[in-house]
């Protein structure tokens, strides 16, 4: 439990970051909360000659309004998106997700920057980030990139990023009128992470139709995914129970679920459905 | 390797050592400062027995390099009460049994002090949900969750 020795470097600015980045390349890992990297490098399975710790970049730590847009800096801990009175009124998906991560403490250190790039396929953001459509910005030496959630997270522990890349900014838009979120999960008892999350984003116009649909499932494939089936059989429909239920039966469609001790795939599947339902509902009720 | 210099104030007194950047903050805790209320339960970042304040939120000390926490103000389990005069959390503990073995209780009692600092009238589902970074392996809980409504009622009538 005590981890390899690494020489430490703890940067004020992200330009001062990305050049020890590039200096370092492959031997240099970033240290944001550290709430997944230090349990790896305990275990030995992370084992980085250098670490640059994002701990003082303060000009990643921030949420604000920009025209119909809400930024979010790399940095930002879970504990200040749980209780973002912005977030709250403008986007209150992104703060029920993160007010279900882990537990107080977790929450106080991890980062949602961290928590995206290290693509956990357990982890509560990646469902949120792909049912809202967010965008992540990524600098390195060689200039800026915007990233859509759904070309963001490419396999389990695996995102699009590139070597020297490093996430700054996440941008969610703030939700038009009518429009119901829920993020609902399933946790695994001893550590919290998702067996199943599902987050819904349902916009329903006076009518009852629904507008816009759009579902992130996370814990159950290898990555989070979008529930595309889901949401082709909701779109133009009156919405009641009995459409939503029908619609949920095919949230683990084209999936190949995860298997490991604490579920098997047919149960992952199974939970999928089920919660899927659950969170149509919630979102439902909330337009 | 290089070694680091860090400087904390624990318990409103200042320290200044050389370190490792690798030594985990509990380690530091522990074993430099020598204050040793600070627990190790699991080493993986679960159980919460480490609980710290780091500048007012609790933190699982196991889970932080030393170094991180370069310049930042903790408060440890020594920092709460004195002799003969215990924090209302800690009278809390007493007084509802909230401990048997006491493993998890330094961590449990600054997992409560933050949960109280948010809510100062908790639900008791706010205080569960307050200390679910927390394992006891002793109380069932129950008794736990007495001890920190205990504490939030005196801590109000001490305020009034
Ligand atoms: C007990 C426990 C329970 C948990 N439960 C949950 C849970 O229920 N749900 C959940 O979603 N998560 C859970 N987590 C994980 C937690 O949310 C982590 O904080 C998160 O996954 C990682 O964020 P971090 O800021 O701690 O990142 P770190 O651990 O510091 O970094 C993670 C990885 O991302 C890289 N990185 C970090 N920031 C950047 C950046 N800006 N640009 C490029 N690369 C970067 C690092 O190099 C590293 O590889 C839990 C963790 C613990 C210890
Ligand atoms: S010893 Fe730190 S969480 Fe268990
Ligand atoms: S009192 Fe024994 S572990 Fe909590």
């Amino acid at each position: 439990m005590i981890p390899a020795a690494f020489e430490y470097f703890r940067p004020t600015s992200v330009k001062e970051a990305l050049a020890l980045l590039d200096h370092y390349k492959d031997e240099a890992k970033l240290l944001a909360g550290g709430h997944s990297l230090i349990p790896l490098m305990k275990l030995r399975l992370a084992q980085p000659r250098y670490v640059i710790d994002l701990g003082r970049v303060r000009e990643l730590e921030y949420i604000r309004e920009s025209g119909d847009q809400l930024l979010i800096g790399a940095m930002t801990r879970h504990v200040a998106i749980e209780t973002s009175d912005l977030l709250r009124q403008r986007c209150p998906l992104l703060a029920e997700t993160a007010s279900v991560i882990g537990d107080a403490q977790v929450r106080n250190m991890g980062t949602i920057g961290g928590s995206l790039v290290h693509a956990d396929p357990a982890a509560d953001y990646p469902a949120a980030i792909l049912a809202l459509e967010a965008e992540m910005r990524v600098v390195s030496s060689q200039g800026e990139r915007w990233i859509r959630a759904e070309d963001f997270f490419v396999d389990m522990l695996t995102t699009s990023l590139q070597p020297g890349e490093l996430l700054v900014e996440i941008k969610v838009p703030v939700l038009p009128p009518r429009t119901g979120t829920a993020y609902v999960k399933v946790a695994q008892k001893a550590s919290g992470f998702a067996l199943c999350g599902v987050a819904v984003v349902l916009t329903i116009d006076q009518n009852g139709v629904c507008q816009h649909a759009a579902v992130g499932i996370t814990g159950v494939a290898p990555k989070a995914y979008r529930a595309r089936a889901v949401e082709h059989a909701l779109r133009g429909q009156k919405l009641d129970a009995s459409v939503t239920a029908a619609a949920s039966a095919k949230a683990a469609e084209g999936i190949d679920p995860l298997e490991d001790l604490h579920a098997s795939a047919e149960y992952r599947a199974h939970l999928a459905r089920v919660w899927c339902r659950r969170a149509l509902e919630q979102a439902r009720a909330r337009v | 390797m290089t070694r680091t210099t860090i400087e904390v104030t624990i318990n409103g007194v200042r320290y200044r050592h050389e370190v490792e950047p690798r030594l985990l903050l509990v380690h530091y805790i522990r074993d430099v400062v020598g204050l040793t209320g600070t627990h190790i339960g699991c080493e993986t970042s679960l159980c919460g027995a480490c609980t710290v304040l780091l500048n007012g939120a609790a933190v699982k000390s196991c889970t932080l390099f030393a170094v991180q926490a370069d310049g930042a103000e903790i408060t440890t389990i020594e920092g709460l009460g004195e002799e003969g005069r215990l924090h209302p959390i800690q009278e809390g503990f007493w007084m509802k049994h909230g401990l048997q073995c006491g493993y998890c209780t330094p961590g449990m009692i600054l997992a409560a002090y933050q949960l109280l600092q948010r809510y100062p009238d908790p639900t008791e589902a706010q205080i569960r949900h307050g200390i679910e970074g927390n394992l006891c392996r002793c109380t069932g809980y129950q008794h736990i969750v007495e001890a920190v409504r205990y504490a939030a009622e005196k801590l109000r009538s001490q305020k009034a």
